[in-house]
C-alpha cells in the first residue's frame, strides 16, 4: 500500500517485478539504476547468492519528481524466481501497489512463464489481492535471442486480459523504461481513483 | 484491500518525532527509526544522516517479514522483538501497534536492558498514537479528504514525471 506523508509531502509506492528464474528481473532494475541520475535514485540492494541469483529480493528506490507538491517515490522490488523460494515471494508481495510480470520469450521457458504467472495470481489471492484489479503490466523480455515465441502467442498465453505489454531486451535497455513508466502511471491513476 | 493505506499528517508527525526523540535520550541510543511494515521510512531521529535510511527501512521490513514467516512455521504469531549484536553497534527491532517497526541503534554507551525497558514504555505511547492515526485516516477517507493531493491529478502531471 502506498504511504502518503502529508508532513514531509511525500508519497511512496511499491512496485514488484515478478517472473520465472533468469527471465531478467534483476537486469531490468540494474538498467534502470545505471540510467538514472544520482540525485533521483538510492542505493540498489541485491540480496543474492554467491552466483548472483536473487536470494530474497533486489531493491531500488527511485524519486521521480513532484506531483502537486508531493515528492513521488517508487520502490522497485524483484522476487527470487526459482520455485523453492515461494515463501520469500509471498513476503515481497505484501503491500504491493503495482506489478510487472517479466516473461522470458525463449521457447524453452514457456512452461516456466505460465507456472510463474499462475503462482503470482495465487500468491496475490492468498493475501487478498486480485491481479485483475491491481495496476499490472507485462514485459516480453529477451527479444534479442534466436529461439523465441512470437509476440501474439505470448499475448494469448500470458496476457489474456490485454493489460499494457511491452517487448524488451533488458540487457540493452530496450523496453525497460517503457515498462516502468506504464506501471507507474497505472499506480498513480489508481491512487486517484481510490478516493 | 489487505492493509489500509498508511498516511501521516503534520500533527501526528510532530508527536511521533517527539516520542522518538524522548526515547533516543532515555535509551541513550544513537539513532531511532520508525518503518512501515512495507519498508517505507516513517520517521528517524538522532544521527540519521550517517545512515542510508531508505535502504535501512527496506531491509528492516524484509527482516521482519522473514522472521515473521519463520515464526508462523513454528506456530508462533510473530517474534515481537529482534536483537542483532555487533562489535560496536547493536540493533533492537520491535513491532508497534501490529504494523509499525521501531528500530533502535545503540552502542556501548547504552545496554540491552535499558533499551528494552525504554522501548517498552515508548511502544505503548507510539501504539496509542498510531491507532489514533489509523482511525483519523479512515474517517478522512470516508468523508472525502479535501487535502488529498491526487484527486485531481491529470495525465499531464503523470507524463511530466517521466520527462
Ligand atoms: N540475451 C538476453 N539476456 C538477458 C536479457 N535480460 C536478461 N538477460 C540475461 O539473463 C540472465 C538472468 O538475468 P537476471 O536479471 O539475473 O534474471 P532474474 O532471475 O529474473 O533476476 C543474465 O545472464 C542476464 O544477463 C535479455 O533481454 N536478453
Ligand atoms: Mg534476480
Amino acid at each position: 500500500m502506498s504511504f502518503i506523508n502529508y508532513a514531509s509531502r511525500e508519497i511512496n509506492c511499491k512496485i514488484v517485478y515478478y517472473g520465472p528464474g533468469l527471465c531478467g528481473k534483476t537486469t531490468n532494475l540494474q538498467y534502470i539504476y545505471n540510467k538514472t541520475a544520482d540525485g533521483a535514485k538510492g542505493k540498489m540492494i541485491s540480496l543474492a547468492t554467491e552466483t548472483e541469483r536473487t536470494l530474497f529480493f533486489d531493491f531500488l528506490p527511485l524519486e521521480l519528481g513532484e506531483i502537486r507538491g508531493f515528492k513521488t517515490r517508487f520502490h522497485l522490488y524483484t522476487v527470487p524466481g526459482q520455485v523453492f523460494y515461494d515463501a520469500s515471494r509471498k513476503l515481497i508481495l505484501r503491500g504491493v501497489d503495482g506489478v510487472v510480470f517479466v516473461a522470458d520469450s525463449q521457447e524453452e521457458r514457456m512452461d516456466a512463464n505460465v507456472e510463474s504467472l499462475d503462482n503470482l495470481r495465487y500468491n496475490l489471492e492468498e493475501q487478498g489481492y486480485d491481479l485483475d484489479k491491481l495496476p499490472y503490466v507485462v514485459q516480453y523480455n529477451k527479444r534479442d535471442l534466436a529461439e523465441i515465441v512470437a509476440v501474439d502467442e505470448l499475448q494469448r498465453e500470458l496476457n489474456p486480459t490485454a493489460v499494457p505489454d511491452f517487448e524488451a531486451c533488458a540487457v540493452t535497455g530496450e523496453g525497460v523504461f517503457e515498462t516502468l513508466k506504464a506501471v507507474a502511471k497505472l499506480v498513480l491513476v489508481d491512487l486517484k481513483k481510490g478516493r | 484491500m489487505p492493509n489500509p493505506q498508511l498516511v501521516m499528517y503534520d500533527e501526528e508527525y510532530r508527536l511521533v518525532t517527539a516520542l522518538c526523540e524522548k526515547l533516543l535520550r532515555e535509551a541513550n541510543a544513537r539513532v531511532i527509526f520508525l518503518v512501515d511494515k512495507n519498508g517505507q521510512l516513517i520517521a528517524g531521529v538522532g544521527e540519521t544522516e550517517r545512515f542510508d535510511t531508505t535502504s535501512l527501512a527496506s531491509l528492516t521490513a524484509g527482516n521482519i517479514a522473514a522472521t515473521g514467516g519463520l515464526a508462523k512455521l513454528i506456530g508462533e504469531k510473530e517474534f515481537s522483538i529482534l536483537f542483532h549484536e555487533g562489535e560496536k553497534d547493536n540493533l533492537h527491532i520491535s513491532i508497534v501497534a501490529g504494523r509499525v517497526i521501531l528500530v533502535v541503534l545503540f552502542d556501548n554507551r547504552s545496554s540491552l536492558g535499558l533499551v528494552r525497558l525504554r522501548v517498552k514504555k515508548a511502544s505503548e505511547e507510539l501504539a496509542a498514537l498510531f491507532n489514533g492515526l489509523m482511525k483519523k485516516a479512515e474517517e478522512k477517507e470516508k468523508s472525502g479528504n479535501p487535502e488529498f493531493p491526487f484527486a485531481e491529478i491529470t495525465d499531464e502531471d503523470i507524463d511530466n514525471l517521466f520527462r
